[in-house]
């Protein structure tokens, strides 16, 4: 210890005598040191996330199926063009758009409604907010249970009220889907969006006032614009999100008349079909098209940053 | 390596009682009666061992799940399987399960019958025990019908002319989207002598006989002599609409008859039975067989135990018990001459006359990729064009055999 302290204190002062050279060597060692430090970190992330997504990329390759072991072989692209010329696969890839799109939609408009109810609220703030976060805070399986029982005639009261088994219908059934998801997902939305809504100064709100803007005019220039990132970051995580959605699905419909998305059509190729290397193929589709969806949405936060929109305003 | 064997210890001990006698894990379908079953045979074993009925989820999806998951990753823990008939071929291919051989193979196939044995092969070997069958058959309304029809021209006709005396005409069966639609189909095509796959399982063929059945069920469903409900229809649906007096022919399997005494006794006296329409005049029909084998898990660590207790699990004593309580129709021949089948078999003999010719479905390790793709095939049944249909379901099949299909 106190050795370890006098060297410490030794090279300090090397270090202050001779100069910049020697500094240089100090970093490298410090950068050294510093890749030691964050070299566990990138073995485990190589270890859980890196090779399963090699091995994933690997099995799409193949004709892997657990039916047929012996029949396992290197078959190039094959199982893309299999996949990607098959209709239930576009089917699913529909639902899952039009799911994400209509419930992201929904989503971000109630979001900023509650966003703005959290903000403003005067009395009980503390309980407001708390209750607004209940839906996030239920697990997705047991509030998708809940919403499956209420739809399901003879007992559910929603399915009461409307008549009928929506959840047997192709339109009824992607709707009720998208408002379980958007019932659980919205708090999480307007907890993104309450962060945009703190970083609007007070004294923007005053000045847009003293020039006579009206509420819905502060609203729009001014909170908006100055809210844009938090906006942008909300829209990208619901838009991820969305587009993988599994549970609700799994347990409302489990998939049928045709309201799969791609990640329950995955699931059943991988879990219940035993073919590795076409659910592999579905995996790393998705995978892809996640990648693409985040790339647009930076690419989109690098010419919408705020340093740009206060050039513009 | 020496901390990774004394973390494991521990674990392999869970397989075994606390007290060194092994448990042997029977992983079955939910079943009322089952437990007195399992009982029986852990009596008989003397204390060598100790049998837990693991009982897995109602639905058959979610059975096979459980089980594929598990094999998969080699799991111990599973001694002995009840498989639905349609999938030996697949966890045979896979090798999950092991084969039956010697004396306990001669012991399963004597006296077994044929159809159900078929189905507990794979290429040539025994992979597993018929627990018990299950066959439909024709139930009508005698006040209605006076003569059962023999065959399915006939019953459309009848029920057509019925219609038009403005009596109660209804056909009532199984028409939605699932692995009961496929049975219907699997049935009109062993009747007219075709074939979905090849023997070996290897090929799509859907030959003559196999278009013959599209244009026979599109013909059905679109006469006008069905229930409303039929594309939407599963066995305890159809159950139900006859059982209401919708219907003047019911196309089910037997449990009909012993939910109708309970519920509708006054409709039961006019309920007669009759063996399933046939597609040809001059050739009996062959209906398409369901049940459980029992096979052995390659990852049982007590391989013997397992396999005593399965044979035990389906020996003829205790199928004759479950038959009584539980209505499941037994494999072994025998066991229908017992006059306990009398009561509650009353159609035993109809029973066992389409058991001796049955027609099973094809047996592929991908059938279940190949069901899928039939029951999408043939929804709704309206509307399938014969040749066309005929045409894109080979295809499609022949993609599931190998490997190429999508499960949707």
């Amino acid at each position: 210890m106190s050795q370890a302290a006098a060297t410490a204190a030794a090279s300090n002062q090397m270090r202050s005598r001779v100069g910049k050279a020697r500094l240089s060597e100090g970093k490298r060692a410090e950068r050294r040191l510093a890749w030691m430090l964050c070299a566990p970190a990138v073995i485990v992330l190589a270890a859980v996330a890196a090779y399963p997504m090699i091995y994933a990329i690997w099995l799409s390759l193949q004709r892997s199926d657990l039916k047929f072991p012996q029949d396992q072989k290197f078959i190039g692209l094959a199982n893309y063009v299999t996949v990607l010329t098959n209709q239930y696969w576009w089917s699913a890839f529909g639902v899952t758009v039009l799911i994400t799109v209509i419930s992201v939609a929904i989503e971000m408009v109630l979001g900023m409604g509650l966003a703005l109810v959290m903000h403003y609220t005067i009395v009980a703030r503390g309980t407001v907010r708390t209750a607004a976060l209940i839906p996030y805070g239920i697990v997705t399986v047991v509030a998708a249970f809940s919403w499956k029982y209420a739809w399901t005639p003879g007992g559910g009261y929603l399915a009461e009220l409307t008549g009928g088994a929506p959840l047997t219908e192709r339109p009824s059934a992607i709707a009720i889907i998208i408002l379980a998801e958007v019932w659980k997902t919205t708090p999480f939305t307007a907890l993104l969006l309450l962060s945009g809504l703190a970083l609007v100064p007070d004294d923007l709100l005053k000045a847009a006032s003293m020039d006579g803007a009206t509420r819905w005019q502060k609203f729009v220039k001014v909170m908006l614009p100055v809210m844009k990132p938090a906006i942008l970051v909300a829209l990208l995580f619901r838009t991820l999100d969305g587009f993988r959605i599994f549970d609700n699905i799994f347990v409302l419909t489990g998939g049928a008349n045709n309201t799969s998305s791609v990640s329950m059509i995955a699931y059943n190729n991988l879990i219940k079909g035993l073919n590795l290397g076409i659910g592999s193929t579905m995996s790393v589709l998705i995978f892809l098209t996640i990648a693409i969806i985040a790339f647009v949405f930076v690419k989109l936060f690098g010419t919408a940053a705020p340093g740009s929109d206060t050039g513009r305003r | 390596m020496a901390t990774t064997l004394t973390l494991l210890a521990p674990l392999a001990a869970c397989g075994s009682g606390g007290d060194g006698i092994p448990t042997i894990n029977v992983y079955y379908a939910p079943e009322q009666n089952f437990q007195q079953v399992v009982d029986q045979c852990a009596g008989q074993a003397q204390g060598r061992y100790q049998i837990a009925y693991r009982i897995l989820p109602r639905g058959a999806d979610d059975q096979r799940v459980q089980m594929v998951r598990r094999l998969a990753a080699g799991d111990t823990g599973m001694d002995v399987l009840g498989l639905d008939v349609t999938w030996t071929p697949e966890f045979a291919s896979a090798e999950w399960i092991l084969e039956w051989t010697g004396d306990r193979r001669t012991e399963v196939e004597t006296g077994t019958l044929a159809g159900p044995l078929e189905s507990a092969r794979y290429q040539g070997k025994l992979y597993a025990a018929p627990k018990n069958t299950n066959t439909q058959l024709l139930w009508y309304r005698s006040d209605i019908v006076s003569e059962p029809p023999k065959t399915w021209d006939e019953m459309i006709k009848a029920a057509e002319a019925l219609k038009a005396q403005g009596k109660t005409y209804q056909v009532i069966t199984m028409g939605a989207q699932y692995e009961g639609l496929v049975v219907l189909y699997n049935t009109l095509v062993a009747s007219a002598g075709g074939m979905i796959i090849n023997e070996a399982g290897t090929e799509a063929v859907m030959d003559a006989g196999a278009v013959q059945a599209l244009a026979l069920l599109q013909r059905f469903a679109s006469a006008g002599i069905t229930n409303p409900s039929f594309t939407n229809t599963q066995e305890d649906d159809a159950r139900l609409q006859f059982q209401s007096g919708q219907g003047a022919f019911q196309l089910n399997y037997p449990f009909v008859y012993a939910a109708m005494a309970e519920a509708a006794p006054d409709l039961l006296k006019n309920v007669k039975w009759a063996r399933y329409p046939a597609v040809d005049p001059n050739v009996p029909s062959k209906v398409t067989i369901g049940g459980y084998n029992m096979a052995v898990s390659r990852y049982s660590p007590h391989p013997e135990l397992a396999f005593e207790v399965a044979a035990c699990l389906r020996n003829a004593e205790h199928q004759l018990f479950s038959a009584v309580h539980d209505g499941v129709p037994p494999t072994i021949e025998r066991v229908y001459d017992d006059p306990q089948m009398d009561e509650a078999y009353p159609m035993k003999n109809e029973i066992l006359e389409e058991l001796r010719d049955p027609a099973v479905r094809p047996r592929t390790p991908a059938y279940q990729n190949v069901s899928t793709v039939l029951s999408a095939g043939l929804s709704p049944p309206q509307d399938i064009e014969p040749e066309k249909t005929a045409n894109k379901l080979r295809r499609e099949i022949q993609d599931a055999l190998e490997s190429k299909g999508v499960l949707p």
